[in-house]
């Protein structure tokens, strides 16, 4: 891959723009907000000592994690069997894979949580239908809670989780399957004791993938959360622009950063970026 | 194949297999005897390795049947047949150790674990690869690679061993390193082998039969010897090894064999012309041939004009001109060859009747 000197700094120059708008659009206003956790409202580190002493602050870190948790589980095992049916179903079954991976990506993030509060709320599709047919008398709470917020973020993150499992399923040597197939094991055997650890670490890239995207949502939880269901970046919002708190939020989300700094370096001790494409 | 502990005997019948408008495997009929070494043998394409992979149940004929101990196997999956199988490349898992490896077969079969214990360890010890027991196939040299191969498809004791290219990837002198090994292997376990390779020279050294195939077709099968000094068509005599092809006319039936007219002079060949009549074609191998200082009567010889020589330490191979314009290549001695370029003009090329053979005029 490596080209002579003048095509590795062509490469460079491509990228200066790219590097330049960081620099100016996200690193240097990120300083102002690291200047502000240590100096509002007084000078010193009394935000971060109640970020660690309120309640609240913690109780919304715990939920966070927990949902991102669940999420990258749900995520990754449902993006692992679409992968799996991509990369190795039948022609026509690629093509639908493909279609169900693919559409997600052009209706934007607002209209499909919108969409799912028209599905799971009280008097939505799921409860009015599971109500008709007598399945239940009382409507379910689907949304404006934790299940809801779970259900929008999956669904947004499972093509996400896709590509780092598409790339390690398709450097997958079939040979290999073929040998544990000729000494005997069956297809579900072969499927689990040699498929899913040679893809190890397309699993890996997903879930991390999945878990810092799930750390830092906003307007997912904010609609099918329904205010009761806050998680972190949403908390940072409403410290920033309604109880004007600037200190703390600067405080908040200088901790989320350096988290997701230090798993996003993890991820890439385990997986090369060009894995995850 | 199903019955682990003893060879088995395979029997190919009529079997054919095409994709999509391609004919990669054109109605073989073989059999393969219980514990014999067959090795499949031709160039890239000619449906060896499709033969090998119908073997193991991976590809499935478009036509013909499959027979192992006598019973139709044609339809049965590769991980009921168990076959043992070493890939082009191995084909190791990567994530589990030497041990592990070699147990996987043993595990499937759900063998208690001290019995896995116990052959996993005596398989390790018969291939070599003591100490290396706890390393992943990523930590170990292609030699070792390939041990662990075999060793895997060996330890469960598979009526036949299926091996395709196993050795494409080694260097020369651990190929026949293995090549031993593998011929030790054959003559411990008593398990029928079925080899692929497109290297002629490895399959006569280490056969008990050799199959020939080239476009989809089986040429001809045979023992080692049997193929090299009597093949029945002209690209198995060429695929073999270098030979020499001179045109012969008017081939008839003689005593002990038959005769023809080779560059206007009378020649006898040992084998049967009655398959073979009028014009034809006669093999003969270089190391077959001689060079003399003149002609003497009744003896099978041409003129020829040397040309040049290559020097190969044991023997220095000469290239020469008939008079009507072959080539011809002959092994010799070095100071037969040096004195022959020196006097740079006619010598006299004859060889034993029972080493030229015919071949039909033209065709493959």
């Amino acid at each position: 891959m490596r080209g002579p000197l003048s095509d590795r700094m062509g490469a460079a120059l491509l990228m200066a723009p790219l590097l330049l708008f960081l620099i100016l659009a996200y690193a240097w206003p990120f300083l102002g907000v690291v200047k502000w956790s240590f100096t509002l409202p007084t000078p010193g580190l009394g935000q971060y000592h109640a970020l660690l002493t309120d309640d609240l602050v913690q109780s919304v870190f715990i939920r966070t994690l927990r949902i991102a948790a669940i999420v990258t589980v749900v995520s990754v095992t449902a993006a692992y069997a679409i992968t799996v049916v991509w990369v190795r179903g039948s022609p026509v079954q690629r093509v639908l894979a493909e279609f169900c991976i693919l559409v997600p990506f052009w209706i934007s993030v607002l209209t499909r949580a919108f969409g799912w509060v028209a599905l799971l709320s009280n008097r939505g599709l799921i409860n009015t239908w599971l109500q008709s047919v007598g399945f239940i008398s009382e409507p379910l709470t689907l949304v404006r809670n934790e299940f809801g917020v779970i259900v929008g973020m999956s669904h947004f993150l499972i093509p996400f989780a896709v590509f780092p499992l598409a790339s390690a399923m398709r450097s997958l040597d079939e040979r290999v399957l073929l040998a544990a197939r000729g000494l005997g094991s069956s297809r579900m055997r072969t499927f689990w004791t040699v498929f899913v650890p040679m893809t190890r670490s397309g699993i890996i890239g997903s879930a991390l993938i999945t878990f810092v995207f799930s750390l830092g949502f906003f307007v997912t939880p904010a609609i099918l959360g329904g205010g009761r269901s806050v998680m972190i970046a949403e908390l940072i919002y409403l410290r920033i622009f309604q109880s004007p708190d600037w200190g703390l939020g600067a405080a908040i989300s200088v901790v989320l950063v350096v988290f997701v700094g230090a798993l996003m370096a993890l991820l890439f001790r385990y997986v090369k970026p060009k894995q995850l494409v | 194949m199903q019955q682990p502990g003893r060879a088995a005997e395979i029997k190919a019948n009529g079997i054919g297999k095409s994709f999509g408008s391609f004919r990669a495997l054109d109605n073989l009929t073989l059999d393969i005897g219980r514990g014999e070494f067959l090795t499949l043998l031709g160039p890239s394409g000619s449906g060896k390795t499709t033969f090998l992979m119908i073997l193991a149940g991976f590809v499935q004929p478009s036509e013909g049947k499959l027979f192992s101990d006598g019973v139709d196997i044609t339809n049965r999956p590769a991980e009921q047949r168990a076959a043992g199988m070493v890939f082009q490349g191995y084909a190791l898992f990567p994530h589990m150790s030497v041990e592990q490896n070699i147990a996987f077969p043993l595990k499937v079969r759900k063998k208690s674990a001290a019995e896995i214990k116990n052959l996993v360890g005596e398989m390790i010890e018969r291939v070599g690869l003591k100490g290396h027991e706890k390393k992943l196939p990523a930590q170990l040299s292609g030699g070792q690679q390939q041990r662990v191969a075999l060793a895997r498809a060996l330890v469960f004791e598979p009526g036949v061993l299926l091996l395709d290219e196993p050795f494409s990837a080694l260097d020369k002198s651990l190929r026949g390193q293995m090549q031993a090994e593998m011929k030790r292997l054959h003559q411990e376990t008593g398990t029928t082998f079925v080899f692929v390779t497109h290297d002629q020279s490895e399959a006569l050294a280490l056969s008990s039969r050799v199959a020939i195939f080239n476009h989809g077709k089986l040429l001809q099968v045979g023992r080692p010897d049997e193929v090299y000094n009597r093949p029945t068509n002209r690209f198995v005599a060429e695929f073999l090894g270098e030979i020499n092809m001179l045109p012969v006319k008017g081939v008839r039936p003689a005593d002990n064999g038959a005769t023809g007219l080779c560059e206007d002079r009378a020649v006898n060949m040992r084998c049967k012309a009655e398959a073979i009549k009028g014009d034809a074609i006669l093999a003969i191998r270089p190391e077959d041939m001689s060079i003399a200082p003149e002609a003497f009567a009744n003896q099978n010889g041409i003129a020829a004009t040397a040309v040049a020589s290559t020097y190969l330490g044991a023997a220095t191979k000469l290239d020469l001109t008939t008079r009507q314009g072959a080539k011809v290549t002959v092994s010799v001695p070095n100071e037969v060859a040096a004195a022959a370029l020196s006097k740079g003009n006619s010598v006299w090329l004859t060889w034993p009747a029972e080493k030229g053979f015919l071949l039909p005029d033209g065709g493959q």
